[in-house]
């Protein structure tokens, strides 16, 4: 590779495609666009401002607020110095931005406004290497007074003022950077323990772009929305190291409440989302389709249920009656394109899933309506993605291929190992976590564990420590029961146990938009979340939901027992992470008096939990929660799809 | 550093508006009887008095609602008692009401816009040919409009009717429509009332802003004391349609006749906030 650092790709973006749109951002309602050569002018403007400041070679700076397209300036700019971007999620609560900007030793942080300086501002005293803050949206920080508190303009102009004085200052540190350069500090979200500083180089991320751009085609021509947690490494990939590499256009929605009206209006080629995005999709689609008209309802059920079952008999190779694929043209007409069209996917060539399983019904469901999902696996530590499947294979139960210059090897524990330039460089400042986590011969543990099968697809069954027995031997994949309950458009969230135990019992947390929309359609008054799982007609149906869900899972594994948590699973509370994924230990550990109720045969359990407002001021909340029991475990209509 | 968040950072700027031994009755009901208040430009304010005090017949006065019986209001040298609304808004003075206002079957944009009517210029009919100024001021205000859909953090609702928008947010776009006028002086009818917390704790942020973004001289009326005696520069308190105290929150809040007379008995701060 001739261009070895993401600054070096900029300025030759800036050459090559000087006035092609490199950036959108929607401001006051339009659409603005900046080209390959005006980010890269704003982004040199910037480099100097934060030279003139004395910022060099292995400064690291922090960026925090949701996706703006100064934010990714920002962090390129510190790379053109050498320096390091340390991305953050802009609802992180103070005990965790301290943690991570102490750790991180930054210098540097750019934030997006008011909120998010008050937030840092609070924290000063406990950062003594913080030298700078910088903001975006100068708005109600007017009447600060302090020397380390910049707006973006300032440090740009004085950028300016330096530049002049010292003209190619930004293009020779640019010279200077090697590929081996920390680039990015990327925090791991920390399903175990707390997070830890993934370093990753210039040529990390690069291998694992080069990788995907091989295998995937990727266009210059594409168009991406940035909406995604910037501190989650599928952005800072696509949005950041993609990009550069084959210089699409990013687009940086208006705010985050606009995200879906944005998705239409522009029409993105390309997605990338967690499953949650893609199931909240889902289930948004069907409170709209419940809301509607009786007439309306019926043909997009009757057509749900054509697509999906066509989809399953292109599955299982056979082919679709001529009678069906009539219906499914007219099906295109009626539903499935109106639906992409209100998904904001109807010129998406491909949409991606990825950083957890999706459940195989969800991931049906898409693919039935025509959308062009499909599974990527990769992790923070493998700078974003190391296999995903090719067009024509997508089935739900693979990861797909790995991306060329990356092996794969199962360890004899099952546990998945990869080798490739894209494994990352340690973890900063925790050399036996590294150690613990690369071998001395270079592979990194996933801490996945799966097999590859006939086709050279590479299976993920769950994470290796999850994976259990039933009492009577039977194996236990509690992520693979979670997913088809979360298929429900009535579960925002499920935990499973069963390890060790004789039989398999969920903690469940509502979704509080269908159920207190199904809520409404059924006379149910309700006043709160912990109100409404309170409801025994709430428990009803989600035992229905059960039962239905049961058919569908062997035997010896089918939920018995479950009860309705009185409270959202929040990361403020450490019990999912920032993007999202159940802490299953932390849980397990919170409600272990739930955990021991359901199998000592309680009717109902009390629990005391404790909640974080986001100011991270903690109260206690104790209630006395019911467990149901779900009966007639029904048999299994189809075998289970997993090993 | 977060105490500069408060009131009383504002400099205090020229005499403003004056409102001298102003009275209203209505009948036998003397609902504001011979106040005096002058307010300097970028002020913030408040009016507090207990139900009936006479707080909304003042505003009235100052917006042209009402013409007061006696005494004189004079906004920027300009005798303004008695003047028609369209007149009062044309100079500058901006309100929102206790009860919304807002034309429901329109969308938050439209109502918005709406504000900006008195500094449009083009005729009926090149605003129905949309040509040449007709366009040109168009665009011009729907920018404006737009900073302010910023500002006050209604992108997601643009297009949306107002009608079904929740209450703290149909008090944001009302907030809104009266800020589009551009206004120099704005006068807050309970902007709070009626909300849960967290919308009380937006729309005070929201109020200091406007105060401290573009200066604008704000008089409010607000039941929340907590609200209050936060966000103000300065309080006038009325009693049954006479002004008993003014002064700094502080002063306020030491004020014996105050504590008396509004306030009941002799409470703390903190019994006052809750």
């Amino acid at each position: 590779m001739t261009v070895s650092t993401l600054p070096r790709l900029l300025r030759r973006n800036a050459e090559t495609m000087a006035s092609r749109p490199a950036m959108r951002e929607k401001n006051h309602g339009i659409w603005e666009t900046f080209s390959w050569a005006q980010y890269w002018a704003e982004v040199r403007d910037f480099a100097l401002g934060l030279a003139a400041q004395g910022v060099c070679r292995g400064d690291k700076l922090a960026v925090i607020g949701d996706n703006r397209p100064r934010l990714y300036w920002a962090q390129l700019a510190a790379q053109c110095l050498g320096g390091t971007a340390v991305p953050m999620y802009q609802d992180s609560i103070a005990t965790e931005l301290v943690f991570v900007l102490d750790h991180a030793e930054v210098s540097v942080v750019v934030a997006e406004d008011q909120e998010q300086v008050e937030k840092i501002l609070s924290l000063k005293r406990e950062l003594p290497r913080l030298r700078l803050i910088v903001y975006d949206d100068a708005r109600g920080l007017r009447h600060y007074r302090s020397a380390d508190l910049q707006s973006f303009d300032q440090v740009q102009a004085a950028g300016r003022d330096f530049g002049a004085l010292h003209p190619g200052f930004v293009e020779a540190e640019i010279d200077k950077g090697e590929p081996g350069d920390l680039a990015l500090l990327t925090y791991t979200s920390g399903t175990t323990g707390r997070p830890k500083g993934v370093m990753l180089s210039h040529a990390n991320l690069l291998t694992s772009a080069t990788g995907f751009v091989e295998a995937e085609d990727i266009r210059a021509t594409d168009e991406l929305l940035c909406y995604l947690p910037m501190a989650w490494i599928g952005d800072s990939l696509f949005s950041l190291v993609l990009t550069l590499l084959v210089g699409f256009t990013c687009n940086c929605p208006e705010r985050p409440q606009t995200v879906q009206r944005d998705l239409r209006e522009l029409g993105p080629t390309i997605a990338i989302a967690p499953p949650r995005i893609w199931e909240n999709m889902l289930t948004q689609l069907r409170v709209r389709a419940a809301d509607s008209t009786p007439f309306k309802r019926s043909l997009f059920e009757f057509f749900r249920s054509l697509a999906e079952q066509a989809e399953a008999r292109k599955a299982e190779g056979k082919p679709v009656p001529p009678i069906r694929r009539l219906g499914l043209v007219l099906g295109e007409i009626l539903v499935y394109a109106p639906v992409r069209d209100q998904l904001g996917l109807r010129r998406a060539r491909w949409v991606y899933t990825g950083g957890a399983p999706l459940g195989p019904d969800t991931f049906r469901f898409f693919r039935s309506f025509g959308i062009n999902i499909k599974q990527v696996w990769g992790s923070t530590e493998l700078a974003g993605l190391a296999s995903l499947q090719p067009d024509r294979q997508a089935d739900p139960d693979t990861v797909g291929c790995v991306i060329p210059g990356t092996e794969v090897r199962i360890a004899e524990d099952g546990e998945v190992l990869i080798r490739s330039a894209a494994v990352f460089k340690g973890y900063y400042k925790q050399s036996d976590a590294t150690r613990e986590t690369i071998t001395e011969d270079g592979w990194f543990r996933t801490g996945d564990s799966g097999f590859v099968d006939r086709r050279g697809h590479l299976v993920i069954i769950d994470r290796a420590r999850d994976v259990g027995k039933l009492a009577d031997g039977t194996p236990f994949a509690p992520q693979f029961i979670e997913n088809k309950l979360k298929f429900s458009p009535y579960i925002a969230e499920a935990v499973a146990f069963g390890d060790q135990r004789s039989f398999v019992a969920a903690i469940v947390a509502v979704d509080l938009t269908t159920v207190g929309n199904w809520g409404e359609r059924h006379n149910l008054a309700y006043t709160s979340f912990q109100d409404l799982s309170a409801k025994h007609e709430v428990r009803r149906l989600i035992s229905e939901e059960i039962a239905e869900v049961n058919v569908s899972l062997p035997r010896a594994a089918q939920i018995r027992r479950f009860l309705l948590l009185n409270k959202e699973f929040d990361a403020d509370d450490n019990e999912i992470t920032r993007t999202r994924k159940i802490r299953r230990r932390f849980v397990a550990e919170k409600y272990a008096a739930i955990v021991e109720a359901f199998y000592r045969g309680d009717p109902e359990v009390e629990v005391t939990t404790e909640i974080t407002y986001e100011d991270g001021r903690k109260a206690r909340l104790t209630s006395t929660i019911v467990i149901e029991d779900v009966f007639e475990p029904a048999e299994p209509a189809r075998e289970p799809a997993y090993a | 550093m977060s105490g500069d968040l408060n009131g009383g950072n504002t400099p205090p700027g020229e005499v403003q508006l004056t409102i001298s031994e102003v009275s209203k009755h209505f009948g036998g009901v003397r609902a504001v009887e011979a106040v005096t208040v002058s307010v300097r430009s970028g002020e913030l304010i408040s009016v507090i008095g207990p139900n009936g005090a006479g707080k909304t017949s003042l505003l009235n006065m100052i917006s042209g609602f009402y013409q007061p019986d006696t005494g004189s209001i004079v906004f920027e040298g300009t005798e303004i008692a008695g003047s028609r609304p369209s007149h009062v808004a044309a100079l500058g003075i901006a309100r929102t009401f206790q009860n919304i206002a807002l034309f429901s079957g329109m969308t938050v944009l439209d109502n918005i816009m709406l504000g900006r009517h008195v500094h449009m210029k083009a005729g009926v009919l090149s605003s129905f040919v949309y040509w040449g100024l007709a366009q040109k001021e168009e665009v011009a205000h729907r920018a404006r409009v737009e900073e302010l859909i910023e500002f006050l953090e209604l992108e997601d609702l643009r297009k949306q009717p107002t009608s079904g928008l929740a209450y703290g947010l149909r008090k944001r776009v009302e907030l809104a429509r009266a800020l589009a006028l551009d206004p120099k002086l704005l006068l807050l009818d309970e902007p709070m009332g009626g909300m849960n917390q967290e919308e009380k704790e937006d729309m005070a942020r929201f109020i200091l802003d406007v105060n401290q973004q573009w200066s604008t001289t704000i008089i409010l009326i607000e039941h929340d004391m907590a609200v209050v005696m936060d966000i103000s520069d300065r309080i006038a308190v009325l009693d049954r349609g006479r002004k008993i105290a003014e002064g700094s929150p502080n002063e306020v809040q030491r004020n014996p006749d105050v504590i008396r007379a509004y306030l009941g008995t002799a409470k703390t701060r903190e019994e006052v906030a809750a």
